[in-house]
């Protein structure tokens, strides 16, 4: 038996689901088709059969319903893990995630704790038009009081959600929807990970691309197209989008003095925004090129599929980019 | 033939550092132009010449040190009366002092930053593009990095341009430059250096006060109707065209000082020498510490607007680099004022070979009486150190009661 089976993304999410429920009895599952259907992305298939519909509950399309009920859940003892079909439909419960989740902890002096984790898809790339595709992820980060993961790798995938059941906190997983079918090998021997820091998916000394979720591998791409022309980038996965993990990304910049970040949100006021203003915040005598963006074009993520191709960020933009900035352009 | 020489940019300069040459041979100058940039105590300073003519040879080569009086350049004189410019001035040159001054307007505006021939074009606003990495790597390497070639994005100058620069000293400097084996260059270009600042302040200072017997004196001047005036003409002018008090108090000095002649000039060799003009040397505090006095030309005969552009100009040019050589060490006579942050009264030492320093210190409002009553007035105090080997206290005070007269009457400045 190999260490480092091939897996998908699909299925590490749903090993993580499948080791939380045996671990805790206090652990629930809520939200839409995730019981009879199994999931619209299929990550809770054959979850209800497992454990039967007390713990894997179907609920009404009610966004802000189910996840009150999540979040009154988490203060009373359990920990729930409430499942949001595509980060578009969580904007029916925004009242309940930054007025109820991200407060009752300072609201109540300390009495309650939300030690609650909502899952919810995020990204484009699927032909599902505006109202399914938008990636606002960034806009969560702006809240105190909740912790934004942004899984990019099957390891995060299967490991990232005990941590996030483990804070005391609410913790928000966002799951870019093209790495579902994602297969990579996967390493059984890792069997834990943190969710504080960033990674350096890729060592480089020219320029470092910052990005999460779905354009690390974008990156990665671009990375390898960028050394064939002799331009070594480095790759740093942000995995958590709040708090962010300042010392990783000044860290790299600082070593490779340039900076491309990655961010399949919307530019206007998004989380690169705030990414590249801490850079020139703390490292801005270290630049030696002004700092660059590729993020999604401002418009609604379209449907037709070459339209919606050229409003995300691709491979070839960001080698664009980077090879502008390196003076080759 | 003449010469063209290493000027005194301050009475304590010895010698200069010829960092670059902005004209080559062949080229014609005037009076006015800038033609090359020497490095000083005070950082680097664009040189005028003030000859017309054309540049035959270049005799000092960047890079080089050479006393004060040291031929820079020769240059014939064909072009000068062929193009009927005008004529040296007929005061005397004064010995061991920079180049008398241009006349007035007649040298077209020079360009602050000529741009360097191999320099990719620069960006809009005529500064260059240089990484944040890259300028601090140049101010480490002595470079100038806006005199290098960028390969950066949009011609920017980058790191690697820097350090490549400083790998090859051939390509930025002449063959007489030191080679590339030889211990590191002396730098093309410093900067400013907040050490040899502090330095040369030191000389100055000490020279004065162990050299000149001081006197002060002291005046409190009601800024009542300065104040108002200064109101009254702002309040229908965007920001960038009010006066400040500054203005009115540089005037009103430089034409005190018109009244009072014997405090303006220079005092050397034994004698006092008359100034040939009222040129306030107006100090500007560096943000990196130490301090400037560029002098403002004939201010007695300005404008308070004229005078308001000048200052703004000068201290910005005093803080970012870019100081005239003519505008240092042709001071007559100097004022430090101390702005609205400052004390309440400042006694300055004089600035040698001066022999006169006013100081104005914070204008606020105070208890004074006017027509018997106590009332709320806003004003300044103001002071003068001069020297008594020159004049006495009673020609001080005279002046200090001309710059109060002057001052009662703003309109007339």
């Amino acid at each position: 038996m190999s260490d480092t089976a091939p897996m998908t993304y699909r299925e590490a999410c749903r090993q993580a689901l499948i080791e939380a429920m045996e671990a805790d009895p206090r652990v629930f599952m809520m939200g839409e088709d995730i019981g009879a259907y199994g999931g619209c992305y299929a990550v809770t298939k054959g979850l209800l059969d497992m454990f039967g519909p007390e713990r894997i509950r179907d609920t009404p399309l009610a966004e802000s319903g189910f996840t009150g009920a999540g979040i009154g859940a988490a203060m009373v003892g359990m920990r729930p893990i409430v499942e949001i079909m595509t980060v578009n439909f969580s904007l029916l419960a925004l009242d309940q995630i930054i007025n109820n989740a991200a407060t009752i902890p300072h609201m109540s002096g300390g009495q309650f704790a939300v030690p609650l984790v909502i899952r919810m898809a995020t990204g484009g790339g699927r032909r599902v038009a505006a109202q399914h595709s938008h990636s606002l992820e960034g806009w969560y980060a702006h809240i105190p009081g909740i912790r934004i993961l942004a899984p990019a790798t099957i390891e995060d995938a299967r490991h990232m959600l005990k941590p996030a059941l483990a804070d005391p906190n609410p913790v928000l997983i966002f799951e870019h929807v093209m790495l579902y079918n994602d297969t990579e090998p996967f390493d059984a021997s890792v069997n834990a990970v943190d969710i504080a820091t960033a990674a350096v998916r890729r060592a480089g000394a020219d320029v470092s691309l910052v990005t999460y979720g779905g354009s690390l591998k974008k990156c990665l791409a671009a990375a390898e197209t960028l050394a064939e022309d002799g331009v070594d980038a480095e790759v740093i996965d942000l995995r958590v989008l709040r708090p962010l993990d300042d010392a990783t990304i000044l860290g790299s910049v600082r070593k490779t003095r340039r900076c491309v970040i990655v961010d399949e949100g919307w530019r206007t006021g998004s989380l690169s925004a705030e990414i590249g203003m801490r850079i020139a915040e703390t490292a801005f005598f270290d630049l030696d090129a002004p700092l660059r963006r590729v993020c999604s074009a401002e418009v609604p993520i379209p449907y037709a599929p070459a339209m919606e191709d050229a409003a995300l960020p691709q491979p070839a933009t960001i080698v664009a980019t980077v090879r502008e900035l390196m003076g080759r352009g | 033939m003449r010469d063209f020489k290493m000027p005194a940019l301050g009475a304590d300069m010895e010698a200069g550092l010829l960092a670059e040459w902005l004209v080559k041979p062949g080229d014609k100058v005037k009076s006015g132009d800038i033609v090359c940039v020497v490095e000083t105590q005070k950082g680097a300073i664009e040189v005028e010449i003030f000859e017309n003519g054309v540049i035959e040879e270049l005799v000092v080569q960047p890079g080089e040190e050479v006393p004060v009086g040291a031929t820079l350049a020769r240059l014939d004189g064909e072009a000068a009366k062929e193009e009927g410019a005008a004529p040296a001035p007929k005061r005397p040159s004064l010995p061991k002092w920079p180049p008398p001054p241009l006349p007035a307007k007649a040298a077209p505006p020079a360009p602050r930053h000529p741009p360097a021939p191999a320099a990719a074009a620069p960006p809009a606003g005529g500064r260059a593009a240089v990484s944040p990495a890259a300028r601090r790597r140049a101010t480490e390497l002595g470079l100038d990095p806006e005199t290098l070639t960028g390969t950066g994005i949009d011609g920017s100058v980058t790191l690697a341009d820097v350090e490549a620069a400083a790998r090859e000293p051939g390509e930025k400097r002449p063959a007489e430059a030191p080679a590339a084996e030889a211990p590191p260059a002396k730098p093309a270009r410093k900067g400013f250096d907040p050490a040899e600042m502090r330095k040369a302040i030191a000389a100055a200072m000490q020279r004065s006060k162990r050299e000149i017997p001081h006197y002060y004196l002291g005046q409190t001047i009601d800024f009542a109707a300065a104040t108002e005036w200064l109101a009254a003409t702002n309040a229908t002018k965007p920001p960038p065209e009010r006066l400040m008090p500054a203005a009115l108090l540089l005037k009103a000095t430089a034409l005190a000082i018109a009244e009072v002649p014997a405090l303006n000039g220079h005092y050397e060799d034994g004698a006092f020498r008359p100034g040939s003009g009222i040129n306030i040397g107006w100090i500007v505090a560096l943000r990196g510490g130490g301090l400037v006095a560029p002098a403002i030309r004939d201010a007695d005969k300005q404008g308070v607007r004229d005078l308001m552009a000048a200052l703004r100009d000068l201290v910005q040019r005093a803080r970012t680099g870019g100081l005239r050589a003519s505008e240092l060490g042709s001071g007559t006579v100097t004022v430090t004022s101390l702005g609205e942050r400052g004390a309440d009264s400042v006694i300055g030492v004089i600035y040698p070979p001066q022999v006169a320093i006013v100081g104005f210190g914070r204008i606020a409002v105070r208890p004074w009486v006017v027509d018997g009553a106590v009332v709320a007035r806003p004003l300044a105090e103001a002071s003068l150190a001069a020297d008594h080997r020159v004049c006495d206290g009673h020609l001080g005070g005279l002046l200090l009661a001309a710059i109060d007269r002057h001052l009662q009457q703003p309109g007339k400045l």
